[in-house]
């Protein structure tokens, strides 16, 4: 006896074909829609902005009056924010790293610790704004200033780095830190001749991108106090300060009563955008670039 | 030296032992040394007096404990979390089993080459600086020479002369290894242990190992673990047979090879099984 039909297999073949086809255009459909979303959303931004971006809009101070309107408080502002989080980050984080991946002894607290910092990075950023006005703003009474919102900016980044960091410090070869030892080297030399030098360029990588999340962040700017007005450019960490999200925060609020601020934002997005590239860009060269082979 | 919990009730395996290594001073003697992996047992009571300013060949199939052995003579093998072991190790005398013994400073006597070849990815010069360095010597005239001279005596100075600034990944397998081995010279070690060299390697990078490896020996104690017997029995002037964990036979390499004592031995160096 047959089992196999040929009139029926063959009237199934065509469901199973046409099926096959569907499938690959649903999925190619997923990714068209991400695509076709990030695009329009992009030409909204240049097309309403573009026009706007020119020398006084870059180096001009906020202004009342939108045509005079300028952004180089909430830039410099931006780069304070960065100075701030990169320096902090980077040292605490790598230490914290450094000490999780070889000097901790691996069991049931470092596994908790462990846990905690993944579900650190998980948790929503208006939360860090909340920590950071109580504990820098409020208690230790810094104030709206470059500091505290730099300072809450790197709570808010360090598990993501941390992370990062502990990632690039595993993938450092076991036989390149035997062979250090081996040869009488300390933990310590080991660790800042072999495996930090090894492991750097992927470190920075992962800062990089971390730093790219913190200059976007807006919510905890907005809960710590930072003020979109008429302030001074900051010149140092004790100064009070704007951002450029701020900035775009508080225009396109103020666009639903002056529709020329909605120009204003966009032009300001397509900055910070602008700011994101580069990072990105160098992250991904410096990955290409160090890449080590073994 | 010894400590009093360490001190043993029988010696008459290493003394009959000690008196079949005729005149030479032993470098490394180790005495009931066992090694656990957690509950599993790699090595089981070693009794072995390795001599000094001669090769000794490691034999023995896959996972009789050959690596497990000679990473403990520079007790390497404690980066493995799970090891415990009992016995002693004496090197020069001194159980080097020893909690307070300074590993740093064993390592730095006891230097080692290993199966795959492993330089720094950084430049040949800083990788045979590197045991230098690390040491504390910082004058650039003295690690030149040190980098010349290491290279000079790993047989590999003519080859990389020119390529001192470049990175060591650049160079070929066997190239690699002889850095390596010249690495481990730059710190003036007393007995260099190597596991497997040649592994690695091509036959003609093998031959200028082996060749490297037999001029070593006027200078250095040298234990190398071999899978290959041909290699033990040319280069070698002891062997040890091991056979999961333990030593079935240790003797002088021709006695060893032409005339076993043991079935197993024989079994082993004959192809009969491993
Ligand atoms: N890191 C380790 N953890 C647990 N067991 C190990 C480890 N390394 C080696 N062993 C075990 O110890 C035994 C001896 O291994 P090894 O010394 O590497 O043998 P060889 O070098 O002779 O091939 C093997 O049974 C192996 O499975
Ligand atoms: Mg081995």
């Amino acid at each position: 006896m047959n089992y196999m039909d040929q009139a029926q297999v063959e009237k199934r073949m065509k469901r199973r074909v046409t099926t096959n086809k569907m499938m690959r255009k649903l999925f190619l459909g997923s990714t068209l829609f991400g695509l076709i979303v990030l695009a329009i959303l992009i030409f909204r931004v240049l097309y309403q902005g573009i026009a706007w971006i020119d020398w006084n809009f870059l180096t001009g101070t906020l202004s009342t009056n939108f045509e005079n309107a300028g952004i180089m408080g909430a830039i410099l502002g931006t780069l304070w924010l960065m100075l701030v989080v990169i320096i902090v980050t980077l040292a605490i984080g790598i230490g914290a790293a450094i000490y999780l991946e070889l000097y901790a002894k691996k069991g049931k607290l470092q596994e908790l610790i462990q846990t905690n910092i993944a579900n650190l990075a998980g948790v929503p950023s208006i939360v860090y704004g909340i920590l950071g006005l109580t504990l820098f703003v409020r208690l230790m009474e810094m104030g709206s200033t470059v500091l505290a919102g730099g300072l809450t900016m790197s709570l808010l980044v360090l598990p993501i780095i941390i992370v990062a960091s502990q990632e690039a410090l595993r993938a450092v070869p076991g036989f390149l830190s035997e062979a250090s030892y081996g040869m009488g080297a300390t933990k310590w030399q080991t660790v800042q001749n072999i495996i930090l030098p090894t492991a750097i360029p992927s470190i920075l990588t992962g800062a990089i991108l971390a730093l790219s999340r913190a200059i976007g962040e807006t919510a905890p700017l907005v809960v710590i106090g930072i003020p979109a007005l008429l302030i001074p450019f900051p010149g140092g960490l004790t100064d009070r300060f704007t951002a450029l999200p701020m900035q775009i925060y508080y225009w396109t609020l103020d666009a639903s009563l002056t529709s020329e601020y909605a120009n204003l934002a966009a032009a300001t997005i397509i900055i910070l955008l602008l700011l994101l590239f580069i990072l990105n860009s160098t992250a991904i060269i410096i990955r290409n670039k160090y890449q080590q082979r073994f | 030296m010894n400590t009093i919990l360490n001190e043993r009730k029988d010696n008459t395996v290493y003394e009959a032992q000690s008196q079949s290594t005729e005149s030479h001073n032993s470098i490394f003697e180790t005495n009931d040394l066992n090694l656990w992996y957690g509950n599993t047992q790699a090595l089981k009571n070693i009794n072995l007096q390795i001599p000094e300013k001669k090769i000794t060949a490691i034999i023995g199939p896959s996972g009789c404990g050959k690596s497990t052995f000679i990473k403990t003579l520079n007790r390497m093998v404690e980066m493995v979390p799970i090891v415990k072991t009992s016995g002693d190790i004496k090197y020069n005398g001194t159980n080097i089993l020893n909690r307070d013994f300074q590993v740093e400073d064993l390592r730095t006597k006891v230097g080692m080459v290993f199966q795959k070849p492993n330089p720094f990815p950084k430049s040949v010069y800083d990788n045979i600086a590197y045991g230098p360095r690390i040491h504390g010597i910082k004058n650039k005239k003295v690690l030149d020479e040190i980098v010349e001279k290491s290279l000079r005596d790993a047989f590999i100075w003519d080859e990389v002369k020119d390529r001192l600034k470049e990175n060591a990944y650049g160079l070929s397998g066997g190239q690699q290894q002889r850095v390596c081995i010249a690495r481990c010279l730059a710190i003036e070690p007393e007995v260099i242990l190597m596991d497997e060299p040649t592994s690695a390697l091509d036959p003609i990078s093998t031959s200028k190992v082996e060749e490297l490896v037999q001029e070593l020996k006027k200078k250095y104690s040298i234990i190398i673990v071999t899978h290959n017997m041909q290699q033990a029995a040319r280069i070698s002037d002891k062997t040890a047979f091991f056979l999961n964990g333990e030593v079935v036979e240790y003797n002088d390499t021709e006695t060893l090879f032409s005339n076993p004592s043991d079935q197993r031995t024989e079994d082993y160096i004959t192809g009969r099984f491993g």
